[in-house]
């Protein structure tokens, strides 16, 4: 089987005044259809870079990512754009909504980038899956955080993605909110089979994952299991 | 390529539009608002457009009014020769005839008395058009010879009525009626010359018209509908010339004035035009802000699949609508300014004009504004494409990424520069002139560009941490980033600078003529006394207590041949380069022993006095009239006195100062040379009040009635009021970049508030008190209008200077007052507009502010 995501020796410098500075060195992962993991590591270890690279958002010094098959960087930006409409979900840790658009216009964005006319009655379901059916005309500043993330969540899954990105999903949350959220999210993961590359410093978060990958400096440094993801599956499938 | 392609079929695709619309929720009030920056400078132009085209119709309907007649003949002098007569006679049609030339008039009832222009007419002139008159019958009064016609100004300033008599020379006739117009000419410069109608028949006992009078005479000729006059009259031509005749045809009327319009309305939408592109910069800077607000909405879209082209159509759509909006709604109000044009150019237009709707000048407002509100949005909307999807996962991300090498950005400028070079050639239609233009107005932003950044520099320095925190908070505000100095420095200095550089050059012309040279010189002056009335008028003065500065002969002569060759034989050589009305003129020449202190020899031997006429006469000649008729020291030059051949030469030459209130001469003759020909005198002297002008001009033409007498004070106010009424025209116009730059000031403290908010929010919920916080927008406000004013009062100084001295050739003045009323009022408006701009951060708690506005 193809895997939905393949990095190959992914290498990220920047050139400042002191010199070259390596922040992301030879990383290579691969990720199957429908798999989770996540990417863990201290702050200014490189895991937000190594996301963005995977996702096509920045340009690599160095190396390959493919996705579904596609090597992101051998096309331009507005070719790694129209993959990440067809395959891509994005989870953002301070949500990133737009604030002139109500919760059902944000989610509605993705569908509409493809022509897609069931925008409207797709991005209501999806909002209801996230417990959101009666706040469609909202616009983010009259939400809660919780909420906020929540739009997001349903925003991130209108496309049917093949994978979802999400950068600390709950960062921005307390823990009772971040508890809804993360179930939100695996529950949506599971019905969609959508690949999940999660990137957070809550370790108990990526346990829920079926890999973890630890970077440091910039270097991936060992890879686990889960320990939680079959809790995370079966909580999901509940 | 590729993106400019996708981005215009993006803009065909109507989620681009749906998304431009819901993105715009928030900020619509703000974005008008910057819309509305173009809408008067849109205004100025589709007003000029407008009026321009409704002008050209009248002249173009009217084009037989505009002349009264179908053709015109005239003749500097009091009469026409046989020969004159016998080949007028010749042309057939119906003629009418008019002699016109300048003298006193005296209303007995008030003891007024005025220089006017008197116009003796016969015949039915005009032929197309009327002589309006109040009441309409006067006019049949002056063709039966039993009454006068005169301007409501002079009647005005002497308290006459319709019945009253008016004394012109020896005859006294009864005012028939007011006159209110005469086809073909305006009534705005009356006052150098009021008017004067007359019946043809009476002058004849006015005693007025005697040899050396300076006169014109004209006919003016009718033919039957249809007849090519003009061709007529060229085919005429040399026999014109040969009698020293000029004529005028409709057609030529048309085309003079057509130009002369022509050459006013571009004059009017170049200075138009600096109101549409302050807007334009109001609108870049609003755009720039807005865009700066929907970095991260921009990011999270292209992260979630949207294209470049996508992304920046998107944006480009809101810009578009908002120039649509701004150039439709100025449009609109430039249609209905151009109904008060026509009554602000009354007085500078010989026709009626009847305001309509111009749907051609509608339309080219529109899409002047539309594309200069393009143009300018484009310059913020470029860096669009650069925003990267990375921006959505990293807050720090910097907007400036590389910016300054991207291209298009500089094809950006170069077409808005390009397109003000082509707007300038357009206009003045010289290359010269367009790119002039385009280097003045962007020389103009670009300084006060870099006066802006310098003050931004300066406070950096200068600021110091032991400074009171309101002061320097305020003054931080200045160089902080999301800083407004730039913008408000270019916007308001524009402003300041066009306004008072047109208020300095006026008042630096008004002043030059108020200002007297010395006690010493004259004041007024009498002309045309004959040598018999030299004694009594020198016993008015006597009595009057006045001093006769000059006494000075005048001869008329005209020239008869130059180096040997006569004048029709130059006149017949096209390759002489001698003007015409050089060789033809009447010369006013005088003799004396001394040069007067208005002249400087420039060359050649000063000849005080000749022992014989019989010889070749050394005559001194000013610089000017020798350049004219391409003559040096030495060449012989031949003037005919009444028919008597006077041999000169060129002994010197002279520089004379025109300026001066004094007789001044392009000949002058030694001593012992002409006092034999008749000539006429010129008197100078110097009254105090304008009563003692008004007892002298009484006497002087109560004994003397063909005697003129123009006092200065007479030629300030004319002056004075024609100065007026063009600044009033030219300050109208430049109310629209005064109007603009409010515009843009009030986008540019809303536009500032949301970027200010969380730093006033925070100072607030740190403690601030509300006291506090205003007084640091106060004096940022003050000091951003005090220094805009102040920069905009430098520029205006230098552009009076350079304008004083190059083009008027006047010694430049500082007028404190002027400049002291701008920095109050400037300063003040700046602080008002931003206060109430600031009003809602003011009064509501921070976290409602908080919540509803980011």
């Amino acid at each position: 089987m193809t895997p939905i995501l393949e990095v190959q020796k992914l290498t990220k410098s920047y050139q400042t005044e002191a010199g070259s500075l390596t922040v992301l060195k030879e990383i290579s992962l691969e990720i199957q259809p429908g798999a989770t993991c996540s990417i863990v590591g201290p702050s200014g270890s490189g895991k937000t870079t190594l996301l963005g690279l995977c996702a096509g958002l920045d340009v690599p010094s160095g190396g390959t990512v493919r996705l579904d098959g596609r090597d992101l960087y051998s096309v331009d930006e507005d070719g790694r754009a129209r993959i990440r409409r067809e395959l891509v979900g994005f989870v953002f840790q301070n949500f990133q909504l737009i604030p002139t658009l109500t919760a059902l216009e944000n989610v509605m964005i993705p569908l509409e980038l493809q022509g897609n006319r069931d925008a409207k009655a797709r991005a209501l379901q999806l909002l209801e899956k996230v417990g959101l059916a009666d706040r469609p005309g909202h616009y983010p500043a009259q939400l809660s955080g919780g909420e906020q993330q929540r739009v997001a969540l349903a925003r991130a899954f209108m496309n049917r993605p093949r994978i979802l990105f999400a950068d600390e999903p709950t960062g921005n949350l307390d823990a009772e909110t971040a508890d809804h959220v993360v179930q939100v999210l695996f529950e949506l993961n599971a019905s969609f089979q959508t690949a999940l590359v999660l990137v957070t410093h809550n370790l108990e978060l990526a346990q829920l994952t079926q890999r973890i990958f630890k970077l440091h400096r910039g270097a991936l440094v060992s890879e686990e299991q889960g320990k939680l993801a079959n809790q995370a599956l079966s909580g999901a499938a509940s | 390529m590729k993106q400019m392609l996708e981005t215009i079929l993006h803009l065909f695709r109507a989620w681009t539009w749906q998304m431009a619309w819901r993105d715009s929720r928030r900020s619509r009030r703000r974005l008008l608002l910057y819309a509305a920056s173009i809408v008067l400078g849109v205004a100025a132009l589709t007003a000029i457009a407008s009026s321009g085209r409704q002008m050209q119709r009248a002249i173009d309907e009217q084009s037989k009014a505009l002349l009264g007649a179908d053709l015109v003949v005239s003749a500097r002098d009091a009469g026409l020769t046989p020969a004159q007569e016998s080949f007028l006679k010749t042309l057939g049609g119906e003629q009418a005839r008019e002699i016109s030339f300048a003298s006193m008039v005296y209303f007995p009832k008030s003891e007024g008395t005025r220089l006017v222009q008197v116009r003796a007419l016969a015949g039915g002139f005009p032929f197309y058009g009327e002589l309006e008159t109040s009441p309409s019958s006067a006019v049949d009064a002056l063709r039966n010879g039993t009454g006068a016609l005169v301007e409501q100004n002079l009647m005005d300033v002497f308290g006459a009525k319709v019945g009253d008599d008016v004394k012109v020379g020896d005859i006294t006739l009864p005012i028939a009626g007011v006159l209110s117009r005469v086809p073909g000419e305006t009534m705005g410069f009356a006052t150098i010359a009021p008017r004067v109608y007359v019946p043809f028949n009476s002058l004849a006992n006015s005693g007025l018209l005697s040899e050396g009078t300076l006169a014109r005479y004209k006919v003016y000729f009718k033919f039957d509908y249809n007849f090519d006059v003009e061709t007529f009259a060229d085919a005429r031509r040399p026999e014109f010339r040969r009698l020293q005749l000029s004529y005028d045809t409709v057609q030529e009327r048309q085309r003079d004035l057509g130009r002369a319009l022509e050459n006013m309305m571009r004059f009017l939408n170049l200075i138009g035009f600096v109101a549409l592109l302050l807007g334009g910069v109001g609108v870049a800077s609003g755009i720039h802000v807005h865009m700066k607000q929907k970095l991260a909405t921009i990011a999270t879209l292209r992260c979630l699949g949207t294209s470049v082209g996508q992304s920046f159509a998107v944006y480009l759509a809101q810009a578009a609508a908002l120039g649509m909006i701004g150039a439709v709604a100025g449009a609109v109000i430039g249609t209905v300014v151009q109904y008060f044009i026509p009554s602000l150019l009354a007085d500078f237009i010989p026709f009626a004009i009847e305001p309509a709707v111009s749907w051609k000048g509608l339309w080219s407002g529109i899409w002047m504004g539309f594309l200069i509100c393009i143009l300018f949005a484009l310059l913020p909307l470029i860096p669009v494409r650069k925003i990267p999807p990375l921006a959505a996962l990293r807050s720090a991300f910097s907007d400036d990424n590389g910016m300054r090498r991207d291209p298009l950005l500089w094809l950006g400028y170069a077409v808005v520069i390009a397109g003000l070079v082509a707007f300038g050639i357009l206009q003045s239609r010289r290359w010269q002139h367009g790119v002039g233009y385009a280097v003045g107005i962007v020389g103009a932003f670009a300084m006060l560009a870099f006066v802006a950044w310098m003050i931004s520099f300066v406070m950096r320095k200068v600021v110091s941490s032991s400074w009171p925190f309101v002061i320097r908070q305020g003054l931080s505000n200045l160089y902080r980033p999301n800083n407004r100095t730039v913008l408000l420095m270019v916007s308001l200095g524009m402003g300041t600078f066009l306004v008072l550089t047109l208020y300095l050059v006026q008042m630096n012309l008004l002043g030059e003529l108020l200002r007297p040279k010395s006690d010493k010189d004259g004041n007024a002056v009498l002309f045309d006394i004959q040598p018999d009335q030299r004694e009594g008028v020198r016993a008015i003065l006597k009595s009057q207590e006045l001093p006769v500065i000059e006494d000075v002969p005048m001869v008329s002569m005209r020239l008869k041949s130059i180096k040997g060759r006569t004048v029709e034989e130059i006149r017949k050589d096209p390759r002489s380069g001698i003007r015409g009305w050089a060789l033809a003129r009447e010369y006013r020449s005088t003799y004396r022993g001394e040069l007067a202190p208005t002249e400087k020899l420039l060359s050649g031997t000063w000849h005080e006095r000749v022992d014989s006429a019989d010889e070749s006469i050394p005559v001194s000649l000013e610089r000017g009239i020798a350049e004219n008729l391409k003559v040096g020291l030495g060449d012989e030059i031949v003037f005919d006195i009444q028919g008597v051949p006077v041999v000169t030469h060129v002994a010197s030459l002279r520089e004379v100062d025109w300026r001066r209130l004094s007789p001044n001469f392009f000949v002058v003759f030694p001593r012992g040379s002409i006092e034999d020909a008749p000539a006429m005198h010129m008197m100078l002297t110097r009254v105090e009040t304008s009563e003692q002008s008004a007892r002298l001009q009484r006497e002087v033409v109560r004994q003397f009635p063909n005697v003129s007498a123009a006092d200065l004070s007479l030629i300030l106010q004319t002056v004075s009021s024609v100065l007026d009424k063009i600044s009033f025209v030219v300050r109208f116009m430049a109310l629209f970049t005064v109007g603009t730059g409010l515009i843009v000031l009030g986008g540019t403290i809303v536009s500032g508030r949301y970027q200010r908010l969380r730093e006033s929010i925070l100072l607030r919920t740190l403690g601030a008190s509300r006291k506090q916080v205003l007084q640091v927008l106060m004096v940022e406000y003050v000091l951003l209008g005090a220094l805009a004013a102040l920069t905009g009062i430098v520029f205006a100084v230098g552009a009076n200077w350079a304008l004083a001295s190059v083009v008027f050739d006047l010694k430049p003045r500082i007028y404190p007052m002027p400049m002291l009323i701008t920095i109050a009022s400037v300063s003040s408006l700046t602080l008002i507009f931003g206060l109430l701009g600031n009003r809602t951060l003011l009064n509501r708690p921070p976290l409602e502010v908080l919540r509803a506005e980011v």
